[in-house]
């Protein structure tokens, strides 16, 4: 299912990718998921703040800020990735 | 009136309600409680404001309040008859999650569909029927709050909404609501379904205790079988969410068409603030926009009140003579209040400033691009705009901290906050750099400049220390999720932005009014009180003398100056006096005659006070101008002949001044916006505590 190991910090600018797995164990995590992080759903990553960290992400056409940390438990498959 | 946040729900709050509302606070919490009516044909309803949550599991303060009053859980808050939920048309993905949880309440529901106007300009078409038809055919509205598009529509089905049958909307979740009526069954009392669907997500928490104890004995227990049956060892609000936004996945498919977006002044602006450098440095301009305009906006509307207020004092001197009631009405409730008033325009304006940034969606913004700097100090980005505020004034910074959720970084930002170099400050560093620094040139510096910077940089450094300190003490704890969303632009209503500064207005005035206005006139009485019968003779004895020897400007001259030493003679042997000379021995070793110890005292109310009195007691008059004072001050003596006000002194007194929290309108907004004495106690403490032992190792070392 992990063809290419990816997670939302690891796409590049102006890449989309579609979450896979969540590791939900922490509550951090948990919290996220209920603003629509969730498997299925398609992220793309907009850009960074300056030094590069917090991400901000376009979910659903909507902006959401994560820091990178944060980002590792969201794992991704990106379209056009080799399966 | 339910909603995300930044869904556009105040706006149509207001939009609905206009002006017939009531701002005030939920039972023993800090959380704003906006209540309005509004009238359709001869029927009225009530509408309540909810502060605005992603769902109903609580992750901030201001949710809990909402999910509480949503769920009937608060005590002295009715459970609303009806819900109108808002929905932001750009961001149906998340609203579409709360709705769904809303519509398994059993409780008469419709939707507003807010900004539809920039969900178009975004190229977002919206099926309002077919989404209608899934969420179990209730009521859905799109509106645009600021043009007043479809609002008769959703008045007219709000007046009837009480009365509309619960929606008929098909459970996403039949295993959770199943599960639910198997543990009501088991109950002893009655629950209703949703508390026990909410305990068996949330588990048992403050807010359903109720609840549990309603289950009966083994609550804990039943609740923990069946969260290990439903979830499968999952956490529950990761199952939730995963369950719920399939729903919203599969709606938005058939509701919602993506066509062409345009390009609007919106989308350019949002990306451009995206850019890292670009962005941070528009942050930047922004801030220095905000301080030109506090500073060179309020000015002229501070001379006017400064004027004023001498100008009233002078009246009511002259019509009720030298007595004590016009002392206490020129020099104690008119000076005392009106040097704090005299803040108000740049407070009003910096609250100004602070609202449109947060309504525009600029706000969070800023934290996304601050939130790596802010880090470093313990902190996250929301405390940007709290800390950057208080440069000019703490309290619209202190109150600006609403916008952070987690309560331990709120609490640090609010004790930090103060230790920025506002403008009250500035009087204060302006006498005595002007007095004591020497204006020689270090390199492209000017001394004294460098002085001043050094103070602003000190400033910024306790701030931060104090942050890093409580986050590692007192306010320790689990590093807050950072989730920021960061919406698009919104050219802000004027409406809106025009009640929230009323608003906060009010509240300042209210709050800080009270305390100011009492520490004013205990700062007056004490020195007032007692009045001294040899003064007077001794004074009419001079006068004479002096009119028999002088005349024209030069015995003008003559009086004043008398007239000067008689308040100086009087302040000496006062209240206020006697415990600058009481504390004397506690401020000798920082260098601080009974003068100055004084004068420190008597600027607890407001810290720029101390000029005025430093005036008083140097017998140059309160009205001196800084030459005057500092040439004053420059010659003062201990009774042994050393200067008072040597260059270690001075420092130590800067230090003192860039530490302590001599400002009662800070203390009583520290007080409203934590809800409890314990942290602006705290607060004053600790910083005069700093202040203190700065001033002392400045001048035993220096």
């Amino acid at each position: 299912m992990n063809a290419n190991g990816n997670t939302l910090a690891s796409l590049a600018k102006g890449q989309k990718g579609t979450i896979e797995a969540v590791d939900a164990s922490c509550p951090q995590v948990q919290r996220l998921m209920t603003l629509g992080l969730v498997e299925g759903a398609e992220v793309e990553l907009a850009g960074c703040a300056i030094g590069g960290d917090p991400l901000e992400f376009k979910l659903f056409g909507c902006g959401i800020s994560l820091r990178r940390e944060q980002a590792r438990h969201f794992r991704v498959s990106t379209p056009g990735a080799v399966e | 009136m339910v909603g995300n946040p930044n869904s556009g729900k105040s706006t149509l709050f207001n939009r609905l309600t206009g002006l017939r509302q009531r701002i005030g606070n939920y039972p023993g919490v800090t959380v704003e409680r906006h209540t309005g009516t509004l009238h359709v044909g001869d029927r009225s309803v009530e509408l309540v404001d909810l502060p605005g949550t992603h769902g109903l599991s609580p992750h901030s303060y201001e949710e809990r309040i909402a999910i509480d009053v949503i769920l009937g859980r608060l005590a002295d808050a009715d459970r609303p008859d009806a819900i109108l939920a808002v929905v932001d048309t750009t961001n149906l993905y998340q609203g579409l999650y709360l709705v769904q949880q809303l519509l398994e309440l059993e409780v008469p529901i419709a939707v507003a569909l807010t900004m539809s106007d920039a969900a178009e300009a975004d190229g977002l078409n919206v099926d309002v029927e077919r989404l209608s038809e899934h969420l179990g055919g209730i009521p859905v509205h799109p509106v645009v709050a600021t043009t007043g598009r479809g609002i008769e529509a959703l008045k007219a089905t709000l007046a009837q909404l009480h009365a509309a049958a619960a929606p008929a909307h098909k459970a996403a979740w039949p295993e959770l609501a199943e599960a639910a009526r198997e543990l009501i069954a088991g109950a002893a009392e009655d629950i209703r379904r949703v508390d026990a669907e909410r305990l068996l997500i949330d588990g048992p928490t403050e807010s359903n205790a109720a609840t549990v104890a309603a289950l009966g004995d083994r609550a804990n227990e039943l609740v923990a079988n069946m969260q290990e049956r439903l979830f499968a060892g999952e956490p529950p609000l990761a199952y939730e969410a995963r369950i719920r936004y399939r729903w919203v996945r599969e709606v938005l498919k058939d509701v919602q068409q993506t066509g062409k977006t345009l390009v609007s002044w919106r989308t350019r602006l949002t990306d451009f603030a995206n850019k890292p450098v670009a962005g941070t440095i528009g942050l930047f301009l922004v801030m220095a926009i905000v301080f030109q305009a506090v500073f060179a906006w309020a000015t002229p509307l501070m001379d006017l009140i400064d004027a004023g207020a001498a100008a009233l004092g002078v009246q009511i001197h002259a019509t009720l003579g030298e007595g004590a009631l016009a002392s206490l009405l020129a020099d104690g409730i008119i000076a005392g209040v009106g040097s704090v008033v005299i803040f108000l325009p740049q407070i009003v304006i910096l609250f100004l400033f602070i609202i449109l940034l947060e309504d525009s969606g600029y706000l969070a913004r800023a934290a996304y691009l601050m939130d790596r700097v802010m880090r470093s100090a313990g902190l996250s980005g929301q405390s940007i705009i709290p800390m950057i505020s208080s440069f000019a004034c703490a309290v619209p910074g202190i109150m600006a901290t609403r916008v952070i959720p987690n309560r331990r970084d709120r609490i640090a930002t609010i004790i930090a906050a103060p230790f920025m170099t506002c403008s009250a400050r500035l009087p204060v560093y302006a006498l005595l750099i002007a007095a004591f620094v020497p204006a020689q040139r270090v390199g492209f510096m000017n001394l004294q400049g460098l002085v001043l910077f050094g103070l602003y940089i000190f400033g910024i450094v306790m701030g931060i220390l104090t942050a890093l300190l409580l986050r590692k003490t007192a306010l320790h704890g689990p590093k807050p999720p950072f989730a920021l969303m960061l919406p698009a632009f919104r050219r802000p209503n004027l409406r809106t932005v025009m009640l929230q500064l009323l608003g906060r207005v009010r509240v300042f005035l209210y709050r800080a009014g009270t305390v100011i206005f009492f520490v004013a006139v205990v700062v007056w009485a004490l020195a007032y009180f007692p009045r001294s019968d040899d003064v007077d003779p001794f004074i009419d004895a001079q006068r004479i003398e002096a009119e028999t020897s002088l005349s024209g400007p030069e015995l003008d001259a003559a009086i004043a100056d008398i007239e000067n030493r008689a308040a100086a003679m009087q302040l000496e042997q006062s209240w206020l006096g006697r415990a600058g000379k009481f504390v004397e021995p506690a401020f000798e070793p920082l260098g601080w005659d009974w003068r100055v110890s004084a004068a420190v005292i008597a600027g607890f109310p407001a810290r720029e006070v101390v000029v005025a009195v430093l005036g008083t007691v140097y017998a140059v008059g309160d009205e001196a101008d800084d030459a005057t004072l500092s040439q004053r001050l420059k010659g003062a003596q201990w009774p042994d002949g050393r200067p008072v006000f040597t260059l270690p002194m001075v420092i130590g007194l800067l230090i003192f001044y860039a530490c302590c929290l001599q400002c009662a309108a800070t203390l009583a907004v520290i007080r409203r916006e934590t809800n409890s004495w314990r942290w602006p106690a705290f607060a004053w403490v600790y910083m005069t505590t700093i202040g203190y032992l700065g001033a002392l190792a400045a001048f035993q070392l220096l």
